[in-house]
């Protein structure tokens, strides 16, 4: 079948129930029921706390078969999945499905338990180096699943990502499983991703390097959905979870993409008093953060709220009062894991409060204006984020899909060129984001705007800005680097790209 | 009217950095085959820079700086250089009116030779020592080909026996001397670059100073200090409207032959509408003119 985006999709695929391709970004219209954790009980004074990882795991009834989760707040520095793998396959369990809100690096050491089979599905957003390799190699009993943030928490709602155990890293939880995010050696700010975890897994496990007395305040996840507590000596490496207040870029390249893309959200008509904004965490995004303030002060304007991935650059406008209040799904550097704790205006989120396209409305749906990165981009403002320019999985959807298709004005901002590779191309290798959901391509040299946007097109022509067909970027990208080759691919399906939908909008397949 | 508020120097030898030299917005890039090339790699810049002009388009002036006809090199980037015609050739180094004769001559053969329009290549020059200065004017006023002479930032201190300080006493004499050779010969006086990228307190603070001492632009070694001195050279609301104000009295009276023009009762003559003339450029430069806005 032909998606909504041009892309074959096979009518079945093994190891993927019900496949159905994408239509449109709001086309599919969902039936039934959420679903629900098994039912919980515990007895007055029982302990909760148990003495290792293994004991947990025995505790929790993981069998062959089943599905465990974690989250990635620590991002590079975490060490809770590499730990809980280790004794997983000591104990000789397999066969397991493994769904973490997404896959850092550091993640590369589970790589022997997927060859192994203890694991041998995976579902997450993404991956990167070995890792990301491997879920493209195809060698994988099952197909990997592919979700944005937005749509992982659609499938735990929904019943379509089931997990049997989430294993939750906990940087402070108290002895009856109270856990927030805030303190701790280990602290990562929001607890975001984890929330949809906790509230729909069977059983629950916080493994913490803080274990403090009861009761625990701020509460992020609480005790009611937490079956078991592991103390441990460290979750995380705190270098890898949060850096110093990341530095706005000095790249005159990418500051120049920052200002065209201010430039055009200035223009947009959507810069209005109380007008909301989310950027990214890339260089482009966090030197996009500080022209905007410039043009926010200089014309006396404030927004009503601003989203994310927070970084210290959102949180310098908090607190001169320039955003109103900050909904946080993920911290990135130290400043935001501050403010989130001591500043009443700075929110944490669950993923699902974030970007479930499946409930009473995400916030996504409030947001006037995203500023969003790609690895490519086609003529058709199809963006892929998640295969690299060999077709391998080397990134992740993220919010990308949830935020592009709630936002008001998406913009989306990349080099024309990366070294001698064009990144305005005719087809996108993978498309993660449907280009009728993407407004504005910013790159160095020029600024193309959906044809299905005339009205933003009209609005930016008093904007000093380079305006052109996307055509017209593909041909300057061709003209310096040449037309890339198709890369070749073999007939297996090694991913499947889940729009935040649940529908398919492309598969991944091992390169030839 | 010909603007080279700023004049990017990019290094010949760096094919990233030619590629997106023109995207920056620079009045003037300069392609280096001088000071920021290696000996062992004059050869590689000078080739590099030939083909990346050859190919790629660039919608800004565009400058090649030789190095002196006194060294190896020079001769070799004149030939190389000249067949595929640049805006301007920068000569560094200039100490006599003899030098920009020379070269002249060798452009002149050039533009035979390829069927380049006559004239149609422009030079500069660079003053770098106290003898230089000295003869500032006899130097701009060499060749009808020359648009404007800059000073030289480190040779020239050297060349002084002094020192770079903040508020930059040290170059008074030279840059004094050098505004009033360009003024009397009609081009444009450029001021040398600054090059702490990260200091941007000092680099406004010298960029206002040579801009009130009547410099028409500053070298930049860094596309992040583009933005900047542009910003400086922006006339502000006011200048702009004032500027308008005193062309359409000037345009008035030249529809009705009268040869006193007056705005607001006072009579303006004809140094005042220059002075418009050039704030409106300034203004359009940036589409300050036009309702639209700066980056």
């Amino acid at each position: 079948m032909m998606n909504g985006v041009g892309r074959e999709i096979p009518e079945s695929i093994v190891g993927i129930k019900n496949v159905k391709p994408y239509i449109g970004p709001f086309s599919y219209v969902p039936t039934g029921r959420l679903t629900g954790s098994a039912i919980k009980v515990n007895k007055p004074r029982s302990e909760k706390v148990l003495a290792s990882i293994e004991q947990a795991i025995e505790a929790s009834g993981l069998k062959d078969g089943m599905t465990i989760s974690f989250h990635h707040h620590f991002r590079n520095g975490d060490y809770v999945l590499n730990m809980v793998m280790a004794v997983i396959a000591k104990k000789g369990i397999k066969d397991l499905t493994l769904a973490p809100s997404s896959l850092n690096t550091i993640n590369e050491e589970i790589i022997p338990y997927i060859e192994q089979g203890v694991i041998i599905a995976v579902e997450t957003s993404g991956a990167r180096g070995k890792l990301g390799q491997l879920l493209t190699s195809g060698k994988l009993s099952k197909p990997t699943i592919i979700r944005s943030h937005g749509g992982r928490a659609r499938a735990i709602e929904c019943g379509e990502l089931h997990i049997d155990v989430a294993f939750i890293g906990a940087p402070a939880c108290d002895t009856y499983g109270n856990i927030n995010g805030v303190e701790g050696k280990s602290a990562c700010g929001s607890l975001g991703y984890a929330m949809v975890d906790a509230a729909y897994a069977d059983k629950v496990v916080a493994i913490t390097d803080h274990l403090v007395p009861y009761p625990l305040f701020p509460i992020s996840i609480p005790q009611t959905q937490v079956d078991y507590i592991v103390p441990v000596e460290a979750i995380g490496d705190p270098k890898g979870i949060a850096s110093g207040a990341l530095r706005i870029s000095k790249d005159p390249r990418e500051l120049l993409i920052a200002q065209y893309a201010t430039t055009a959200i200035e223009h947009s008509g959507y810069f209005k008093q109380d007008y909301s904004i989310q950027l990214g965490s890339g260089g482009a995004s966090l030197a996009a953060a500080r022209f905007l303030k410039g043009k926010m002060q200089k014309q006396g304007i404030t927004a009503s709220f601003g989203l994310g991935g927070v970084t210290a650059p959102f949180i310098e406008m908090l607190e001169e009062g320039l955003i109103k209040a900050v909904y946080d799904v993920q911290d990135f550097d130290i400043p935001s894991i501050e403010s989130i704790k001591k500043n009443r205006n700075h929110q944490e989120m669950s993923a699902a409060f974030y970007a479930n396209p499946h409930n009473g409305g995400p916030i996504v749906n409030q947001l006037d204006v995203v500023i969003l990165s790609a690895t490519e981009v086609d003529v058709n403002f199809n963006v892929n984020v998640i295969t690299d320019s060999n077709g391998v999985i080397m990134g992740a959807v993220g919010g990308h899909q949830d935020t592009a298709a709630g936002a008001a004005l998406s913009i989306v901002v990349a080099p024309l060129l990366r070294g001698r590779l064009p990144m305005v191309i005719d087809q996108v290798h993978t498309v993660c984001t449907p280009g009728e959901t993407v407004d504005i391509i910013v790159t160095e040299r020029g600024v193309a705007v959906n044809p299905l946007r005339a009205d933003l097109k009209e609005n930016l022509k008093a904007a000093n800005i380079p305006l052109m067909d996307i055509e017209e970027l593909r041909n300057i990208a061709y003209e310096f680097a040449g037309k890339p080759d198709p890369i070749e691919v073999s007939d297996k399906i090694a991913a499947v790209v889940e729009y935040r939908d649940g529908t398919l909008i492309d598969v991944i397949r091992p390169t030839a | 009217m010909k603007l080279r508020r700023t004049m990017m120097f990019v290094p010949g030898n760096n094919p990233g950095m030619l590629i997106n030299a023109g995207i920056y917005g620079a009045d003037t890039i300069i392609f280096d085959l001088e000071d920021s090339v290696a000996l062992s790699e004059k050869d590689a810049a000078r080739h590099l820079v030939y083909n990346a002009m050859k190919f790629i388009h660039y919608s800004c002036e565009v400058a090649v700086r030789i190095n002196h006809i006194s060294t190896p090199f020079g001769y070799k980037d004149l030939e190389t250089i000249l067949a595929v015609k640049p805006d301007l050739i920068r000569l560094p180094k200039a100490e006599t009116a003899v030098d920009i004769e020379e070269i002249d001559e060798l452009i002149t053969a050039a533009e035979i030779k390829h069927g380049f329009l006559p004239g149609s290549i422009n030079m500069m020059a660079a003053i770098e020592t106290a003898k230089g200065i000295r003869n500032a004017y006899d130097i701009a006023a060499a060749s009808p080909r020359m648009v404007a002479i800059a000073i030289g930032g480190e040779d020239y201190l050297a060349d002084l026996q002094t020192s770079r300080t903040k508020d930059g006493k040290e170059f008074f004499a030279g840059r004094g001397q050098l505004i009033l050779a360009a003024r009397e010969a009609g081009i444009h006086a450029i001021d040398t670059v600054f090059g702490d990228v990260n200091n941007e307190e000092d680099f406004i603070a010298e960029t206002t100073r040579i801009k009130e001492m009547g410099f028409d632009g500053k070298s930049v070694v860094n596309p992040r200090q583009i933005n900047i001195v542009h910003e400086i050279y922006t006339p502000t609301e006011k200048e702009i409207d004032h500027a308008q104000r005193v062309i359409s009295a000037y345009e008035e009276s030249l529809t009705r032959k009268s040869g006193v023009v007056s705005l607001n009762g006072k009579m303006i003559d004809i140094p005042v509408v220059k002075r418009a003339q050039r704030t409106l450029a300034y203004a359009n430069a940036v589409g300050k003119n036009e309702g639209g806005t700066t980056l």
